[in-house]
């Protein structure tokens, strides 16, 4: 999906580019544009303004109370000078860390986890030697159709300390009871909880990863036999490059989702920020002062700013795609 | 050569081994079914008993002159006149002592009470299957299951029609026809997808605010129809499949481009049609970010995934309860991916893996 943008942009059409067109084109270009009217519109309806507005907003002291919008207070540079010095984001060390390192240490977390066991068990769907492969691709991937907030309280239950299976499990394998996790209240564990509790959304990536492994063209791993190439070798040099775009893809969407989890200790933990604080993840505090607070101006400086931090990492990522990123068909440039 | 190594005991073990492997991380990537399915059909006695198995079970219990009496497993060489036995057998209590207790053997009464020299305390306790259905009566009331679910059902069916009326229009418009600037435009709408979704939602919501859709459900509806990033592309990724030489054809007999749309692209695209309807089914039934900031005020509106964190929030400490609310929310998209199934897999593959 991503590779026309790793082509980078085309180039901006001309005025006089339009003039030119043939009566016969310019007739093509009004139906064209007819039929992608639908998003036009509501790409400037729900898009263009809010994005506008919202930049406004940030500029502004703007607040509802009961319903009621107040009325818009100019504040010019007000909420950023007050996000950027709000211990509540930026605390980095310390008994309560900033609601951005909570993001980012989840993060360093929930994304190896994320690519790395849909690749675990696509290769697995991928083995020759498996048996049913039909049915376990089925299987693997079914309980992502499991509503999100259903999915919460199936491994919330499977995470109870006292009652859940997990540690009855842990138990039952020989860890004495004094060890056994406290996961989702657990500052230590709260971490490990939530991944747990995402692994249900791999069927995607994991469908997306096995479709790229299928992809990859048996003469090229025949040549590698041949060049005596051993698991590791053909991984790296066939496998890895004739996959990257799927990886790609997925570290992607990846990185938007970790910026954007909220959801998560909203319904697990309330939204409260427990055990310790250790669950204001950015978005949360966002949502919060949104929707919670309704202050509108402050939540948008904050929207503001992880808009900027996501645009600078993605446009990283895409920096780094020419160097591993190898899209069959043309030259690697 | 291939054929060969299907026979060779090698290959039989690396098969055994992987499919072995990839069995055992799915029994375990599944069991939260079986430990919802097992929980929401235990009542609070079972779920808080010490020593009781993960199914819904109970203590096997046995009448005996008017009254119920507990059953334990007896090693049998430790009771009066059958000491010479090996076996354990389950007992029915008549009357607990501490160093020796009354039995009496629920399969051969007529033997009537006998003491056995065992400490009752130590002893293992059989389990009985016994499951009851109570939660699942209780969950339905008290979350008033038949008006979730029309509400869920009615959010799914009008929110699909949007999405497939509006992006089937847009991907025709961006895969059937050249003009200067169209590249530009696909990216711009690929790069919607990086935006953070409170930068507009923030505005959004204050317009919605000021002009009272907040607590309805125009908010979530109305945006459906106008086109999404994920669906127009894989429309559109399918449609430049469909070879051009067919829309020439029709363009010759004179048919206008909606015409061709309709008669020509459409029919080929009901594989690419259905995925979208079944992920978009699955996507509002699973919706709980829309619903939660512009419904939240209007219960009567709730769809099942508010109703269903609400209900947690109140009866949390019934674990129960919740599992058969959580069964009672995922069983319908469940139902519809068993029937569906290899849409859903050549839709992704569409949007995952096509450039």
């Amino acid at each position: 999906m991503f590779e026309e943008l790793n082509k980078g942009l085309p180039s901006i059409p001309s005025l006089g580019s339009y003039r030119r067109l043939s009566p016969i084109k310019k007739h093509e270009m009004r139906q064209g544009l007819l039929f992608i009217s639908p998003w036009l519109l509501g790409f400037v309806l729900f898009t263009v303004l809010p994005i506008i507005a919202s930049l406004i907003f940030s500029f502004l002291d703007l607040s509802i109370t009961d319903g009621i919008l107040s009325t818009p207070q100019w504040a010019g540079l007000d909420n950023y000078i007050q996000m950027f010095q709000d211990p509540q984001i930026w605390t980095a060390s310390g008994g309560t860390i900033g609601s951005i390192w909570i993001t980012i240490r989840f993060g360093l977390i929930a994304l190896p986890v994320g690519i790395l066991l849909p690749l675990g068990i696509a290769i697995l769907m991928n083995s020759p030697y498996l048996k049913g492969s039909m049915f376990f691709r089925s299987a693997y991937y079914m309980p992502y159709i499991v509503p999100f907030v259903a999915a919460i309280f199936l491994w919330g239950g499977m995470l109870n300390p006292e009652t859940g299976w997990i540690n009855r499990g842990l138990l039952w394998l020989g860890l004495p009871r004094d060890m056994l996790p406290g996961w989702a209240n657990d500052i230590n564990w709260v971490y490990p909880a939530y991944v747990i509790m995402g692994i249900w959304g791999i069927g995607n990536a994991m469908l997306i990863m096995l479709a790229g492994l299928q992809g990859v063209p048996t003469e090229l791993y025949d040549a590698a036999k041949v060049d005596g190439a051993n698991i590791w070798h053909t991984f790296r040099n066939v496998t890895f490059p004739m996959i990257s775009p799927v990886l790609f893809y997925n570290l992607v969407l990846g990185v938007v989702g970790i910026f954007q989890f909220f959801l998560v200790p909203l319904v697990v933990n309330n939204g409260t920020g427990r055990p310790g604080g250790a669950t204001m993840f950015f978005n949360l505090y966002l949502y919060k002062t949104f929707f919670t607070f309704q202050n509108m101006s402050y939540g948008s400086a904050m929207a503001w700013l992880l808009f900027a931090m996501i645009m600078i990492v993605t446009v990283f990522l895409f920096g780094t795609a020419r160097y591993w990123v190898y899209y069959a068909g043309e030259g690697r440039s | 050569m291939e054929e060969k190594e299907l026979y060779n005991p090698r290959s039989t073990a690396k098969t055994l081994l992987v499919t072995g492997v990839t069995a055992f991380f799915l029994i375990l990537f599944l069991s939260p079914f079986a430990f919802m399915v097992s929980t929401s059909l235990k009542d609070d006695d079972q779920i808080t008993a010490l020593g009781a198995p993960i199914w819904p079970a109970r203590v096997a219990t046995y009448e005996y002159n008017g009254a119920e009496l507990e059953a334990f497993t007896v090693p049998l060489n430790s009771c009066e006149g059958s000491e010479d036995s090996n076996d354990n057998k389950t007992l029915a209590i008549v009357k607990k002592g501490l160093r020796e207790s009354t039995f009496i053997d629920p399969d051969n009464r007529e033997r009537g009470e006998f003491v056995c020299a065992v400490a009752w305390r130590s002893l293992e306790r059989p389990w009985q299957f016994s499951a009851t259905l109570d939660n699942f009566k209780e969950t339905w009331s008290l979350i008033d299951y038949p008006n979730l679910l029309w509400n869920t059902t009615m959010y799914a069916i009008v929110s699909t029609i949007g999405v497939l009326f509006s992006c089937t229009l847009v991907a025709y418009g961006f895969s059937r026809f050249d003009f200067p600037g169209r590249d530009l435009l696909f990216i711009v709408l690929i790069a919607t997808i990086f935006l953070p979704a409170f930068v507009t939602v923030i505005p959004t919501y204050t317009f919605f605010q000021k002009i009272g859709w907040v607590g309805t459900w125009l908010p979530i509806l109305v945006p459906t129809f106008f086109a999404n990033a994920f669906d127009v592309f894989l429309l559109r990724q399918y449609f430049m499949t469909i070879p051009r030489a067919l829309d020439e054809a029709a363009s010759i007999d004179g048919a206008s481009r909606f015409r061709i749309l309709w008669s020509v692209i459409l029919p080929q695209s009901y594989p690419a049609l259905l995925a979208i309807t079944v992920f978009h089914i699955v996507y509002a039934w699973n919706d709980y970010f829309g619903p939660l900031i512009y419904l939240s005020t209007n219960r009567d509106a709730w769809p099942i995934s508010v109703a269903l964190s609400t209900f947690n929030g109140i009866y949390g400490s019934d674990p129960a309860l919740i599992q058969a609310g959580a069964l009672m929310a995922l069983v319908l998209p469940l139902l519809l991916f068993i029937f569906a199934q290899r849409f859903f897999v050549r839709g992704i593959v569409i949007t995952g893996v096509d450039k």
